[in-house]
């Protein structure tokens, strides 16, 4: 929030005052104040325990990402192609509108995501929240955290390894779904013949990704 | 419920006016304190808040109540002490955006300064002013226009002294 205050701004009345009305409907509070009053607001939404969703965003080697945790855990990934404003409602809808933008809840997963971008991390210990996902992908999502890091598998490898051979198609559908894109990661996930196939973050991410960690 | 914005949306849209309520109607000293319990009260209700409702509206009601109990609480805690404290304060300087004006909304008296303040600072209409104050719209509509005719006046005066300083 900006100040808005202005030496021309408001009404002036007959003494060269703004008019109190208009002060009264418009009278700044200063950036300072509001920011203080956030933080205050995080925290005691927190020890509440009515801060459903926290939220942060950090900028990494594949661009802004937003990170998400419930009390659970972390639950959702987002790269800024997917729109955060669409991310967030979609969290308040499928999980509750109690989120804030509030960085403490996330300080780990933050820190495990930059070391991992600097080469210093090659497994996530975070706990993970999978309740934007059910059902057959999310077994597959579950799945695709034990490819290890610096290896890939095909789509048809997955669908092998998670019991349904013949499920290809919907191997792809999981990984193009899943929640927790870097951490959870779906980008180790290739076509039969090598090639890249999709991914959520655009495929330029995709392969920055994968240098990174046959760089390592 | 439907669709629900994120309650950080809210926050931000409506930080500024909260605390410009809370400030004509508490003071600025207790104002902070009255919007973080008005927002974590709000955070609170919500997912239970009907997704057509007037967010102003009701976050301006819970900022009325939450309010009352602090001028509430206020009065319990000002018992006579034998012993004044000394040393400086812990509370912080409360901050100085427009110090004069919400002095001068302090000065007038209680119903004719939430008068003012849901009217000319939340822009609530007067049926729901006279829901949260009591009495008819009409009498809302008249404790707003005295405050503010009461309030230029004073206001001028402080402004007129603070340039003769």
């Amino acid at each position: 929030m900006t100040d808005t205050r202005s030496p021309h701004g408001p009404t002036m009345n007959a003494a060269g005052a703004p008019d109190v009305a208009d002060l009264l409907a418009s009278a700044p509070a200063s950036a300072e104040v509001l920011d203080r009053l956030h933080r205050k607001l995080e925290e005691s939404a927190a020890r509440e325990g009515v801060l459903d969703i926290a939220y942060t965003t950090i900028d990494t080697p594949v661009g802004s990402l937003l990170l998400a945790a419930t009390e659970r855990g972390l639950v959702r990934v987002a790269y800024h192609i997917e729109d955060y404003d669409r991310v967030l409602d979609t969290l308040a809808t499928k999980l509750s509108p109690r989120i804030l933008r509030a960085p403490r809840r996330l300080d780990t997963a933050v820190r495990e995501v930059e070391q991992y971008f600097a080469g210093r991390r090659t497994a996530f210990d975070l706990p993970l929240d999978f309740s934007l996902s059910s059902g057959f992908r999310q077994l597959v999502q579950r799945h695709l955290s034990q490819i290890a890091y610096g290896h890939t598998e095909s789509y048809k490898d997955v669908a092998v390894t998670v019991g349904n051979p013949k499920a290809i198609r919907a191997v792809g559908t999981a990984c193009a779904t899943n929640p927790l894109p870097v951490v959870v990661p779906c980008h180790r996930v290739l076509r039969t013949d090598g090639t890249l196939g999709g991914y959520v973050g655009g495929l330029a991410a995709k392969t920055t990704l994968l240098n990174l960690e046959s760089a390592a | 419920m439907g669709t629900k914005k994120p309650f950080e949306s809210i926050v931000t849209e409506h930080a500024s006016t909260v605390l410009r309520v809370c400030r004509a109607v508490v003071g600025v000293h207790d104002a902070e304190d009255a919007w973080a319990e008005t927002f974590l009260a709000a955070m609170r209700a919500y997912p239970d808040l009907p997704s057509d409702a007037n967010v102003e509206a009701w976050l301006v009601r819970i900022a009325h109540r939450k309010a009352i109990d602090i001028v509430r609480s206020e009065r319990r805690r000002a018992v006579p002490v034998d012993e004044v404290p000394e040393g400086p304060s812990s509370l912080g300087i409360p901050d100085t955006d427009e110090q004069e004006l919400w002095q001068a909304v302090k000065s007038l008296p209680p119903k004719q300064r939430r008068a003012v303040a849901y009217h000319y600072v939340a822009g609530l209409p007067y049926a729901e002013i006279a829901a949260l104050l009591g009495g008819s719209a009409d009498a809302a509509r008249r404790a707003a226009s005295d405050g503010i005719t009461k309030l230029r006046s004073i206001y001028a005066d402080a402004v007129a002294e603070g340039e003769s300083r």
